[in-house]
């Protein structure tokens, strides 16, 4: 039959899963992937800008964008440590297979938390305990935000990925309420409000986020790796009734571990705000972070020290390709950001096909 | 339970700190009658002498900060004008610095700051938000001029550095308004000119309540009020300056109203589409809409920042003093008319310019008391605006001389008063 001869005559090639790939190629391949993506990027770069030169340009704006000037490579810093913290917060509970997409209103919570407190108290009472207040109101704000969904997830199994997002719409409104309170309605932004922050250490500016976040990703590495708590909740994440057969309280370990997770998307919402030359509130303030960071925390295989290098790398591609676009008069700058971004993304994504599957083509001799 | 322990704690530290909160918000109200406080004209330089170290233009740095990019009508007006005003002072690319999609946070005194360690000699940002973080970065760098469009703060701040700018656009809107009031009139007026009641009728999609949109409906209003006496006008806030979905609901709502005509203070083609699908006669903003709306646009009305570039480059180069706060003005081609569309009534260009000779000479005033009443009365010397300070209270007399003096005490617009004939109807969509 018809059907039959179809499925006899072989392929020209056929994909064959594997196992047993070598570290060196795995990163051979990781690494060609980067390449493509940059030449891609640096093409499409010379056709937007109209300039042949661009290509070369592109790839020295890159690195103007985050390492130009001192200034540019201290902001560096600043926006790689939120885009960590937020990704350390995520990753126990997507190990945990909780799908909590709501980061960035756990965050923006934590952010409007300590700004609540700098509002009312800045300036009236000594700085420090403003800080310390702000620190405590952004931790417990971050936490309630994580909590909730945790809590109706645990009892009564409601679905954590729609809740978590609907999370995300409370707190914006939440914002913009405040914001209409202290502006009297005719703002949607506030200005800067002023002291109350932590700026700097030792004398070198905009340091301190970093230097708090590296300590969390050192903590956050321990206890997912040699505390007890880490191994449960990788458990609850590989299967419930596992988890229940050797006596793991399932509910007890979604709830501390979304806990967990909001504290340090509050304190990623603190250093927003708390951790800022110019401290402010608005809705757009964690701009989209809290779930750029679900991919940081994935391709990072949820790994606290890959992290470390792949945020930095997404921050890099972010500010590189804004300064590209700058550079060269690029009309709609944000949209090229955007395609850069994506281009690498996409390439990095599609290569951990090839780390998991050979392609065998067809010999020729076998025609 | 430790956990309980924990939680326990932290609602107490809550509820101690909501308890410290209460306790310091008691600000006390009140309002000082007085003279409006001094301030300085608006429209003329104080002084000519020499202040700063003149810049060649040849060597001049100018370092732009944009909120979003050319994909929004409002940032798109302002890089159009940086392109031109660059152009037209010879300045090569690798003199003008841009930083697009700045948003109103601490990432505008970093760019701030950055483009003054680049080397920039003045500094503009465009959006009102940006204020504040531009103003830190002017403290810091008190060699660097920084300009601010849309903004407040300049005089009250008093750095020698920081200035503020706007144009009248109530006085474009007015004109634009009187574009409308011939089309109603030609469309339904009777062999005497009159408008019925319920032809009389037309709406307006706002963004936000503020009186920077509250000032350009109500100029707006009167503009067409003074071809049409009775005309009425209902009000829609969409609580976005883009959100093409709500401005096209909100055009949509006014139309089945019974408006018979819509303008718009939003950055999006939201109305102009509704109103060319509905075949309801729009009137734009920021550019025109002929090549889209082909059969119902009429004209609109914008500001050219083109002259503000121009003059802040070359005061830098001259080494002179910019304004503290400088008003644009029909005058200085800061506001402008675009084209009058193929929909519009006969004779509108004609009646336009009758009313701008007169808004030149000073025969006509756009906001002129006896022309309009608030709750059924005129408005009085004892009418308050909120001009100074960022407590966000009334606290200038803008009413004398028979006039609201709008963009008169500072640049950005503060008329604030919803007068009659005009319904505030409600808000379409939310942020989201």
């Amino acid at each position: 039959m018809v059907a039959e001869k179809k499925k006899e005559k072989e392929r020209l090639f056929h994909l064959v899963k594997r196992n047993d790939i070598e570290p060196w190629k795995k990163w051979i391949i990781r690494i060609a992937s980067v390449i493509i993506a940059a030449l891609l990027a640096g093409g499409i770069f010379a056709v937007v800008a109209k300039d042949s030169a661009a290509f070369g340009g592109f790839f020295k704006e890159m690195w103007k964008g985050s390492f130009g000037t001192q200034r540019l490579a201290y902001v560096f810093t600043s926006d790689w440590a939120i885009l960590m913290c937020i990704s350390l917060a995520v990753t126990p509970a997507f190990k945990m297979r909780f799908w909590n997409i709501g980061a960035e209103g756990q965050t923006l919570a934590g952010a409007l938390g300590a700004a609540i407190i700098l509002y009312y108290l800045g300036g009236k009472i000594v700085e420090p305990v403003v800080i310390l207040f702000m620190f405590a109101a952004a931790l417990f704000m971050g936490m309630l935000w994580a909590v909730i969904p945790a809590i109706f997830k645990a009892i009564w199994g409601t679905n954590e990925t729609l809740f978590t997002l609907m999370m995300n719409y409370v707190a914006i409104q939440l914002t913009n309420f405040f914001v209409n309170l202290w502006t009297r309605g005719t703002q949607t932004t506030m200005g800067n409000l002023g002291n109350g922050t932590i700026h700097g250490i030792l004398g070198i500016p905009y340091i301190q986020n970093a230097v708090i976040v590296a300590i969390v990703t050192i903590i956050i590495f321990i206890y997912l790796r040699y505390f007890k708590h880490g191994y449960e909740l990788e458990v609850v994440g590989e299967s419930q009734n596992t988890a229940k057969y050797i006596g793991i309280n399932v509910k007890k370990v979604i709830i501390r571990t979304m806990l967990l997770s909001g504290v340090i998307c509050g304190l990623a919402g603190f250093l927003l705000v708390g951790g800022s030359p110019t401290p402010t509130i608005n809705a757009e303030l964690v701009a989209g972070r809290g779930f750029t960071a679900i991919l940081v925390s994935w391709l990072s295989k949820f790994g606290p020290l890959a992290m470390i290098f792949v945020t930095a790398f997404v921050v890099f591609l972010q500010t590189g390709a804004k300064q590209g676009s700058n550079t060269y008069h690029i009309g709609a700058s944000s949209a090229y950001s955007d395609i850069i971004v994506g281009l690498f993304f996409l390439i990095i994504i599609a290569s951990e096909f090839f780390l998991n599957y050979r392609i065998k083509f067809r010999k020729k001799e076998g025609k | 339970m430790k956990l309980k322990k924990v939680l326990a704690i932290v609602l107490i530290i809550a509820v101690l700190a909501v308890a410290a909160i209460s306790l310091v918000a008691c600000v006390d109200d009140e309002n000082k009658k007085g003279e409006n406080p001094a301030y300085p004209d608006i429209f003329k330089d104080s002084s000519d002498e020499v202040v700063n170290t003149p810049v060649a233009m040849s060597d001049i740095k100018v370092g732009f900060i944009f909120l979003h990019d050319e994909n929004s009508t409002y940032d798109k007006n302002f890089i159009d004008a940086a392109n031109a005003a660059t152009a037209a002072l010879g300045l090569t690319q690798d003199q003008v610095l841009f930083r697009t999609n700045i948003p109103e946070s601490e990432a505008c005194y970093n760019a701030a700051a950055e483009l003054a360690e680049a080397g920039c000699d003045v500094i503009f940002a465009d959006s009102f938000g940006h204020e504040t973080f531009l103003l830190q970065a002017a403290k810091e760098y008190p060699d660097v001029q920084f300009c601010h469009a849309t903004g407040t703060h300049a005089y009250d701040e008093n750095v020698a550095n920081f200035h503020n700018a706007f144009a009248s656009i109530y006085e474009g809107r007015y004109l634009a308004g009187i574009a409308a009031g011939m089309k109603l009139k030609e469309m339904y007026g009777d062999a005497n000119g009159a408008v019925s009641a319920a032809n009389a009728k037309i709406g307006y999609v706002g963004a936000f309540p503020y009186a920077e949109v509250i000032s350009g409906y109500t100029s707006f209003y009167l503009g067409v009020k003074s071809i049409v006496s009775n005309v009425t006008m209902e009000v829609i806030y969409t609580n976005s300056w883009y959100d093409e979905t709500a401005e096209r609901e909100g055009a949509n709502k006014l139309i089945a109203n019974g408006a018979k005509l819509i303008s718009q203070h939003a950055d999006s083609m939201g109305a102009p589409s509704a109103c060319e699908q509905a075949g309801i006669p729009n009137v734009s903003y920021n550019g025109s809409t002929q090549a889209s709306c082909p059969t119902t646009y009429i004209i609109s009305s914008k500001i050219n920042w083109e002259p503000y570039f121009e003059y802040m480059i070359r005061r830098v180069s001259e080494g002179k003093a910019i304004r503290v706060d400088w008003c644009g003005t029909i005058e200085t081609n800061s506001v402008q008319l675009t084209e009058i569309g193929a929909a519009a009534a006969e004779g509108t260009a004609e009646a336009i310019n009758t009313a701008k000779a007169e808004l030149l000479n000073g025969t006509r005033k756009v906001f002129d008391i006896t022309k309009f009443t608030c709750n059924g009365a005129q408005i009085t010397e004892e009418t308050m605006a909120d001009v100074h300070g960022s407590d966000f209270k009334p606290d200038s007399y803008p009413v004398s001389d028979g006039e609201y003096k709008e963009s008169f005490y500072r640049s950005a617009p503060y008329f604030d008063l919803i007068i009659d004939g005009i319904t505030v109807i409600g808000n379409v969509g939310g942020q989201a």
